[in-house]
């Protein structure tokens, strides 16, 4: 137990010293905020019109299943030993890792929506436009923020392995710590990048608790009850069927 | 791709994808085995549940490369030791899979226990050949998500030297040497297909009530000597 109080130490020692923590923790939270950004604006567009629309959700499922096989190491060391050392293919290889959670998200988040809902906003005349953004994004949203928490961790922890491939971030500890052999500097690095995923994973899970409806919050008495009619339960069948 | 180095290394690929099975084998049936009674309290209780849920999510936030380092600190074993490996995969799974098999004892009907209650089962009885039995199509779906992320996740251990398929990322990085990447990514995706199969096969095999007809009636026959031990027909 004693090597947790000389990591503890390490930290404290080459933060305060001037030694480029700092740096190393920035750099992993820009990037990571970067790629997840990235994947945001592709998948959220993609996913919402899956959820609105049922269509193609079938690919959209094929793909997140699919994603979790590639092994995270092998996918960057293919994509950097094509395009060469540097930032923009560890940002490609992230983006592509990070798009099935934030889809995945998405669409179980419209999805979700109680139908009676998005019907009645349709009988007041709202257009389908409006109903994905007045009635089916604010309705969506917790579960839109759980497909973020997923995409960031995701981010997060690969960047950390993408140091073996010479890119700095927290991870270069754990690179440097075992080819040093220097386990002081390895558990270091363990330490900053669990603080780190553990930090934005809290951040995010209390933005989560904060964007629910005032409407639903208020009204919200059984979330299990028997009245809500959601595509997702109805089409639960089809999915397990798919998979087996 | 370079096809002769494959053919020459045919022994090295051969010993690394064994060195992978027997890595990912062991965490995915241990994180079965050990999150059947977890889930089960979490259906039974929701003070159990709530906590069993926030450490499993606390454990699954924990990036895989800083898991690896942690576990041989926590448990004194050397970093090279590949049973460090074995135990992150093992707690990532058990995090994982503790959600699913308590959805997966809470998706039992009440009206079923009742009337294993009423016929006289114990409760031992009734958790054995009744929940455990009519649990397993959720049970599988939850493994088969382990079982592919294991097999993935695994490869992370070449970077404290841990040797299995990963090891071909980081060779093929220092080398130049697209086609070992290659072959890596291949062999993974590989072996988590059998995984799955093999699974799915099991799977139908306890679940004989869940079997359709015509076509696959005479695979169901081969499967129903295995499939008979798990009390389907008595329901």
């Amino acid at each position: 137990m004693n090597l947790f109080g000389d990591a503890f130490a390490w930290i404290f020692a080459n933060w305060t010293s001037g030694s480029n923590v700092t740096g190393h923790v920035l750099e992993h939270l820009v990037v990571s905020a970067v790629c997840v950004l990235i994947a945001v604006a592709i998948a959220l567009p993609i996913g919402v019109g899956i959820g609105h629309t049922g269509r193609g959700r079938s690919a959209a499922i094929l793909i997140s299943n699919g994603a979790r096989a590639l092994p995270t190491l092998g996918l960057l060391s293919i994509l950097i030993l094509l395009t060469g050392v540097g930032l923009l293919p560890i940002v490609v290889v992230l983006v592509i890792l990070a798009i099935p959670p934030m889809l995945a998200g998405a669409y179980a988040g419209i999805e979700s929506v109680d139908r009676q809902t998005i019907d009645a906003a349709r009988a007041l005349g709202m257009t389908e436009w409006q109903i994905i953004t007045r009635v089916e994004i604010p309705l969506a949203l917790p579960l839109l923020i759980g497909g973020l928490r997923a995409t960031a961790l995701q981010v997060i922890a690969t960047l950390g392995i993408a140091s073996a491939f010479a890119f700095g971030g927290l991870g270069i500890y754990l690179i440097n710590g075992v080819n040093t052999a220097d386990y002081t500097q390895l558990l270091a690095g363990a330490i900053l990048i669990t603080a780190l995923a553990l930090i934005v994973d809290g951040v995010l899970a209390i933005a989560q608790r904060f964007v629910v409806p005032h409407g639903v919050a208020r009204g919200r008495t059984d979330p299990n009850g028997p009245q809500i009619r959601t595509r997702a339960r109805r089409s639960h069948a089809l999915q397990e069927g798919m998979q087996s | 791709m370079n096809w002769v180095w494959i053919g020459s290394n045919l022994v090295l690929i051969g010993g690394r994808i064994l060195e992978h099975l027997a890595l990912t084998a062991p965490p995915i049936v241990i994180g079965l085995l050990l999150s059947i009674p977890l889930g089960y309290a979490a259906s039974r209780s929701k003070v159990a549940r709530s906590i069993l849920l926030s450490v499993s999510g606390i454990l699954y936030t924990i990036p895989s490369i800083a898991l690896l380092v942690l576990v041989p600190v926590v448990f004194g074993l050397t970093i090279l030791n590949p049973l460090n490996l074995v135990g992150a995969l093992t707690i990532y799974a058990v995090a994982i899979m503790v959600r699913s098999a308590a959805d997966a004892f809470a998706s039992v009907p009440k009206d079923v226990l009742a009337s294993a209650t009423a016929i006289g089962f114990s409760r031992w009885q009734r958790f054995f050949v009744v929940e455990l039995p009519l649990a397993v199509p959720v049970l599988l779906a939850g493994v088969r998500v382990v079982s592919v992320s294991t097999v993935s996740i695994a490869s992370v251990g070449a970077i404290t030297g841990i040797e299995q398929l990963g090891s071909f990322f980081l060779d093929a990085f220092q080398r130049s040497f697209l086609t070992e990447a290659i072959v890596g990514i291949a062999s993974i995706l590989l072996i988590a297909a059998v995984y799955d199969v093999i699974l799915t096969r099991v799977g139908h095999a306890l679940t004989p009530w869940n079997r359709q007809q015509g076509a696959r009636m005479a695979s169901a026959g081969v499967y129903g000597v295995a499939g008979a031990a798990p009390a389907g027909g008595q329901l």
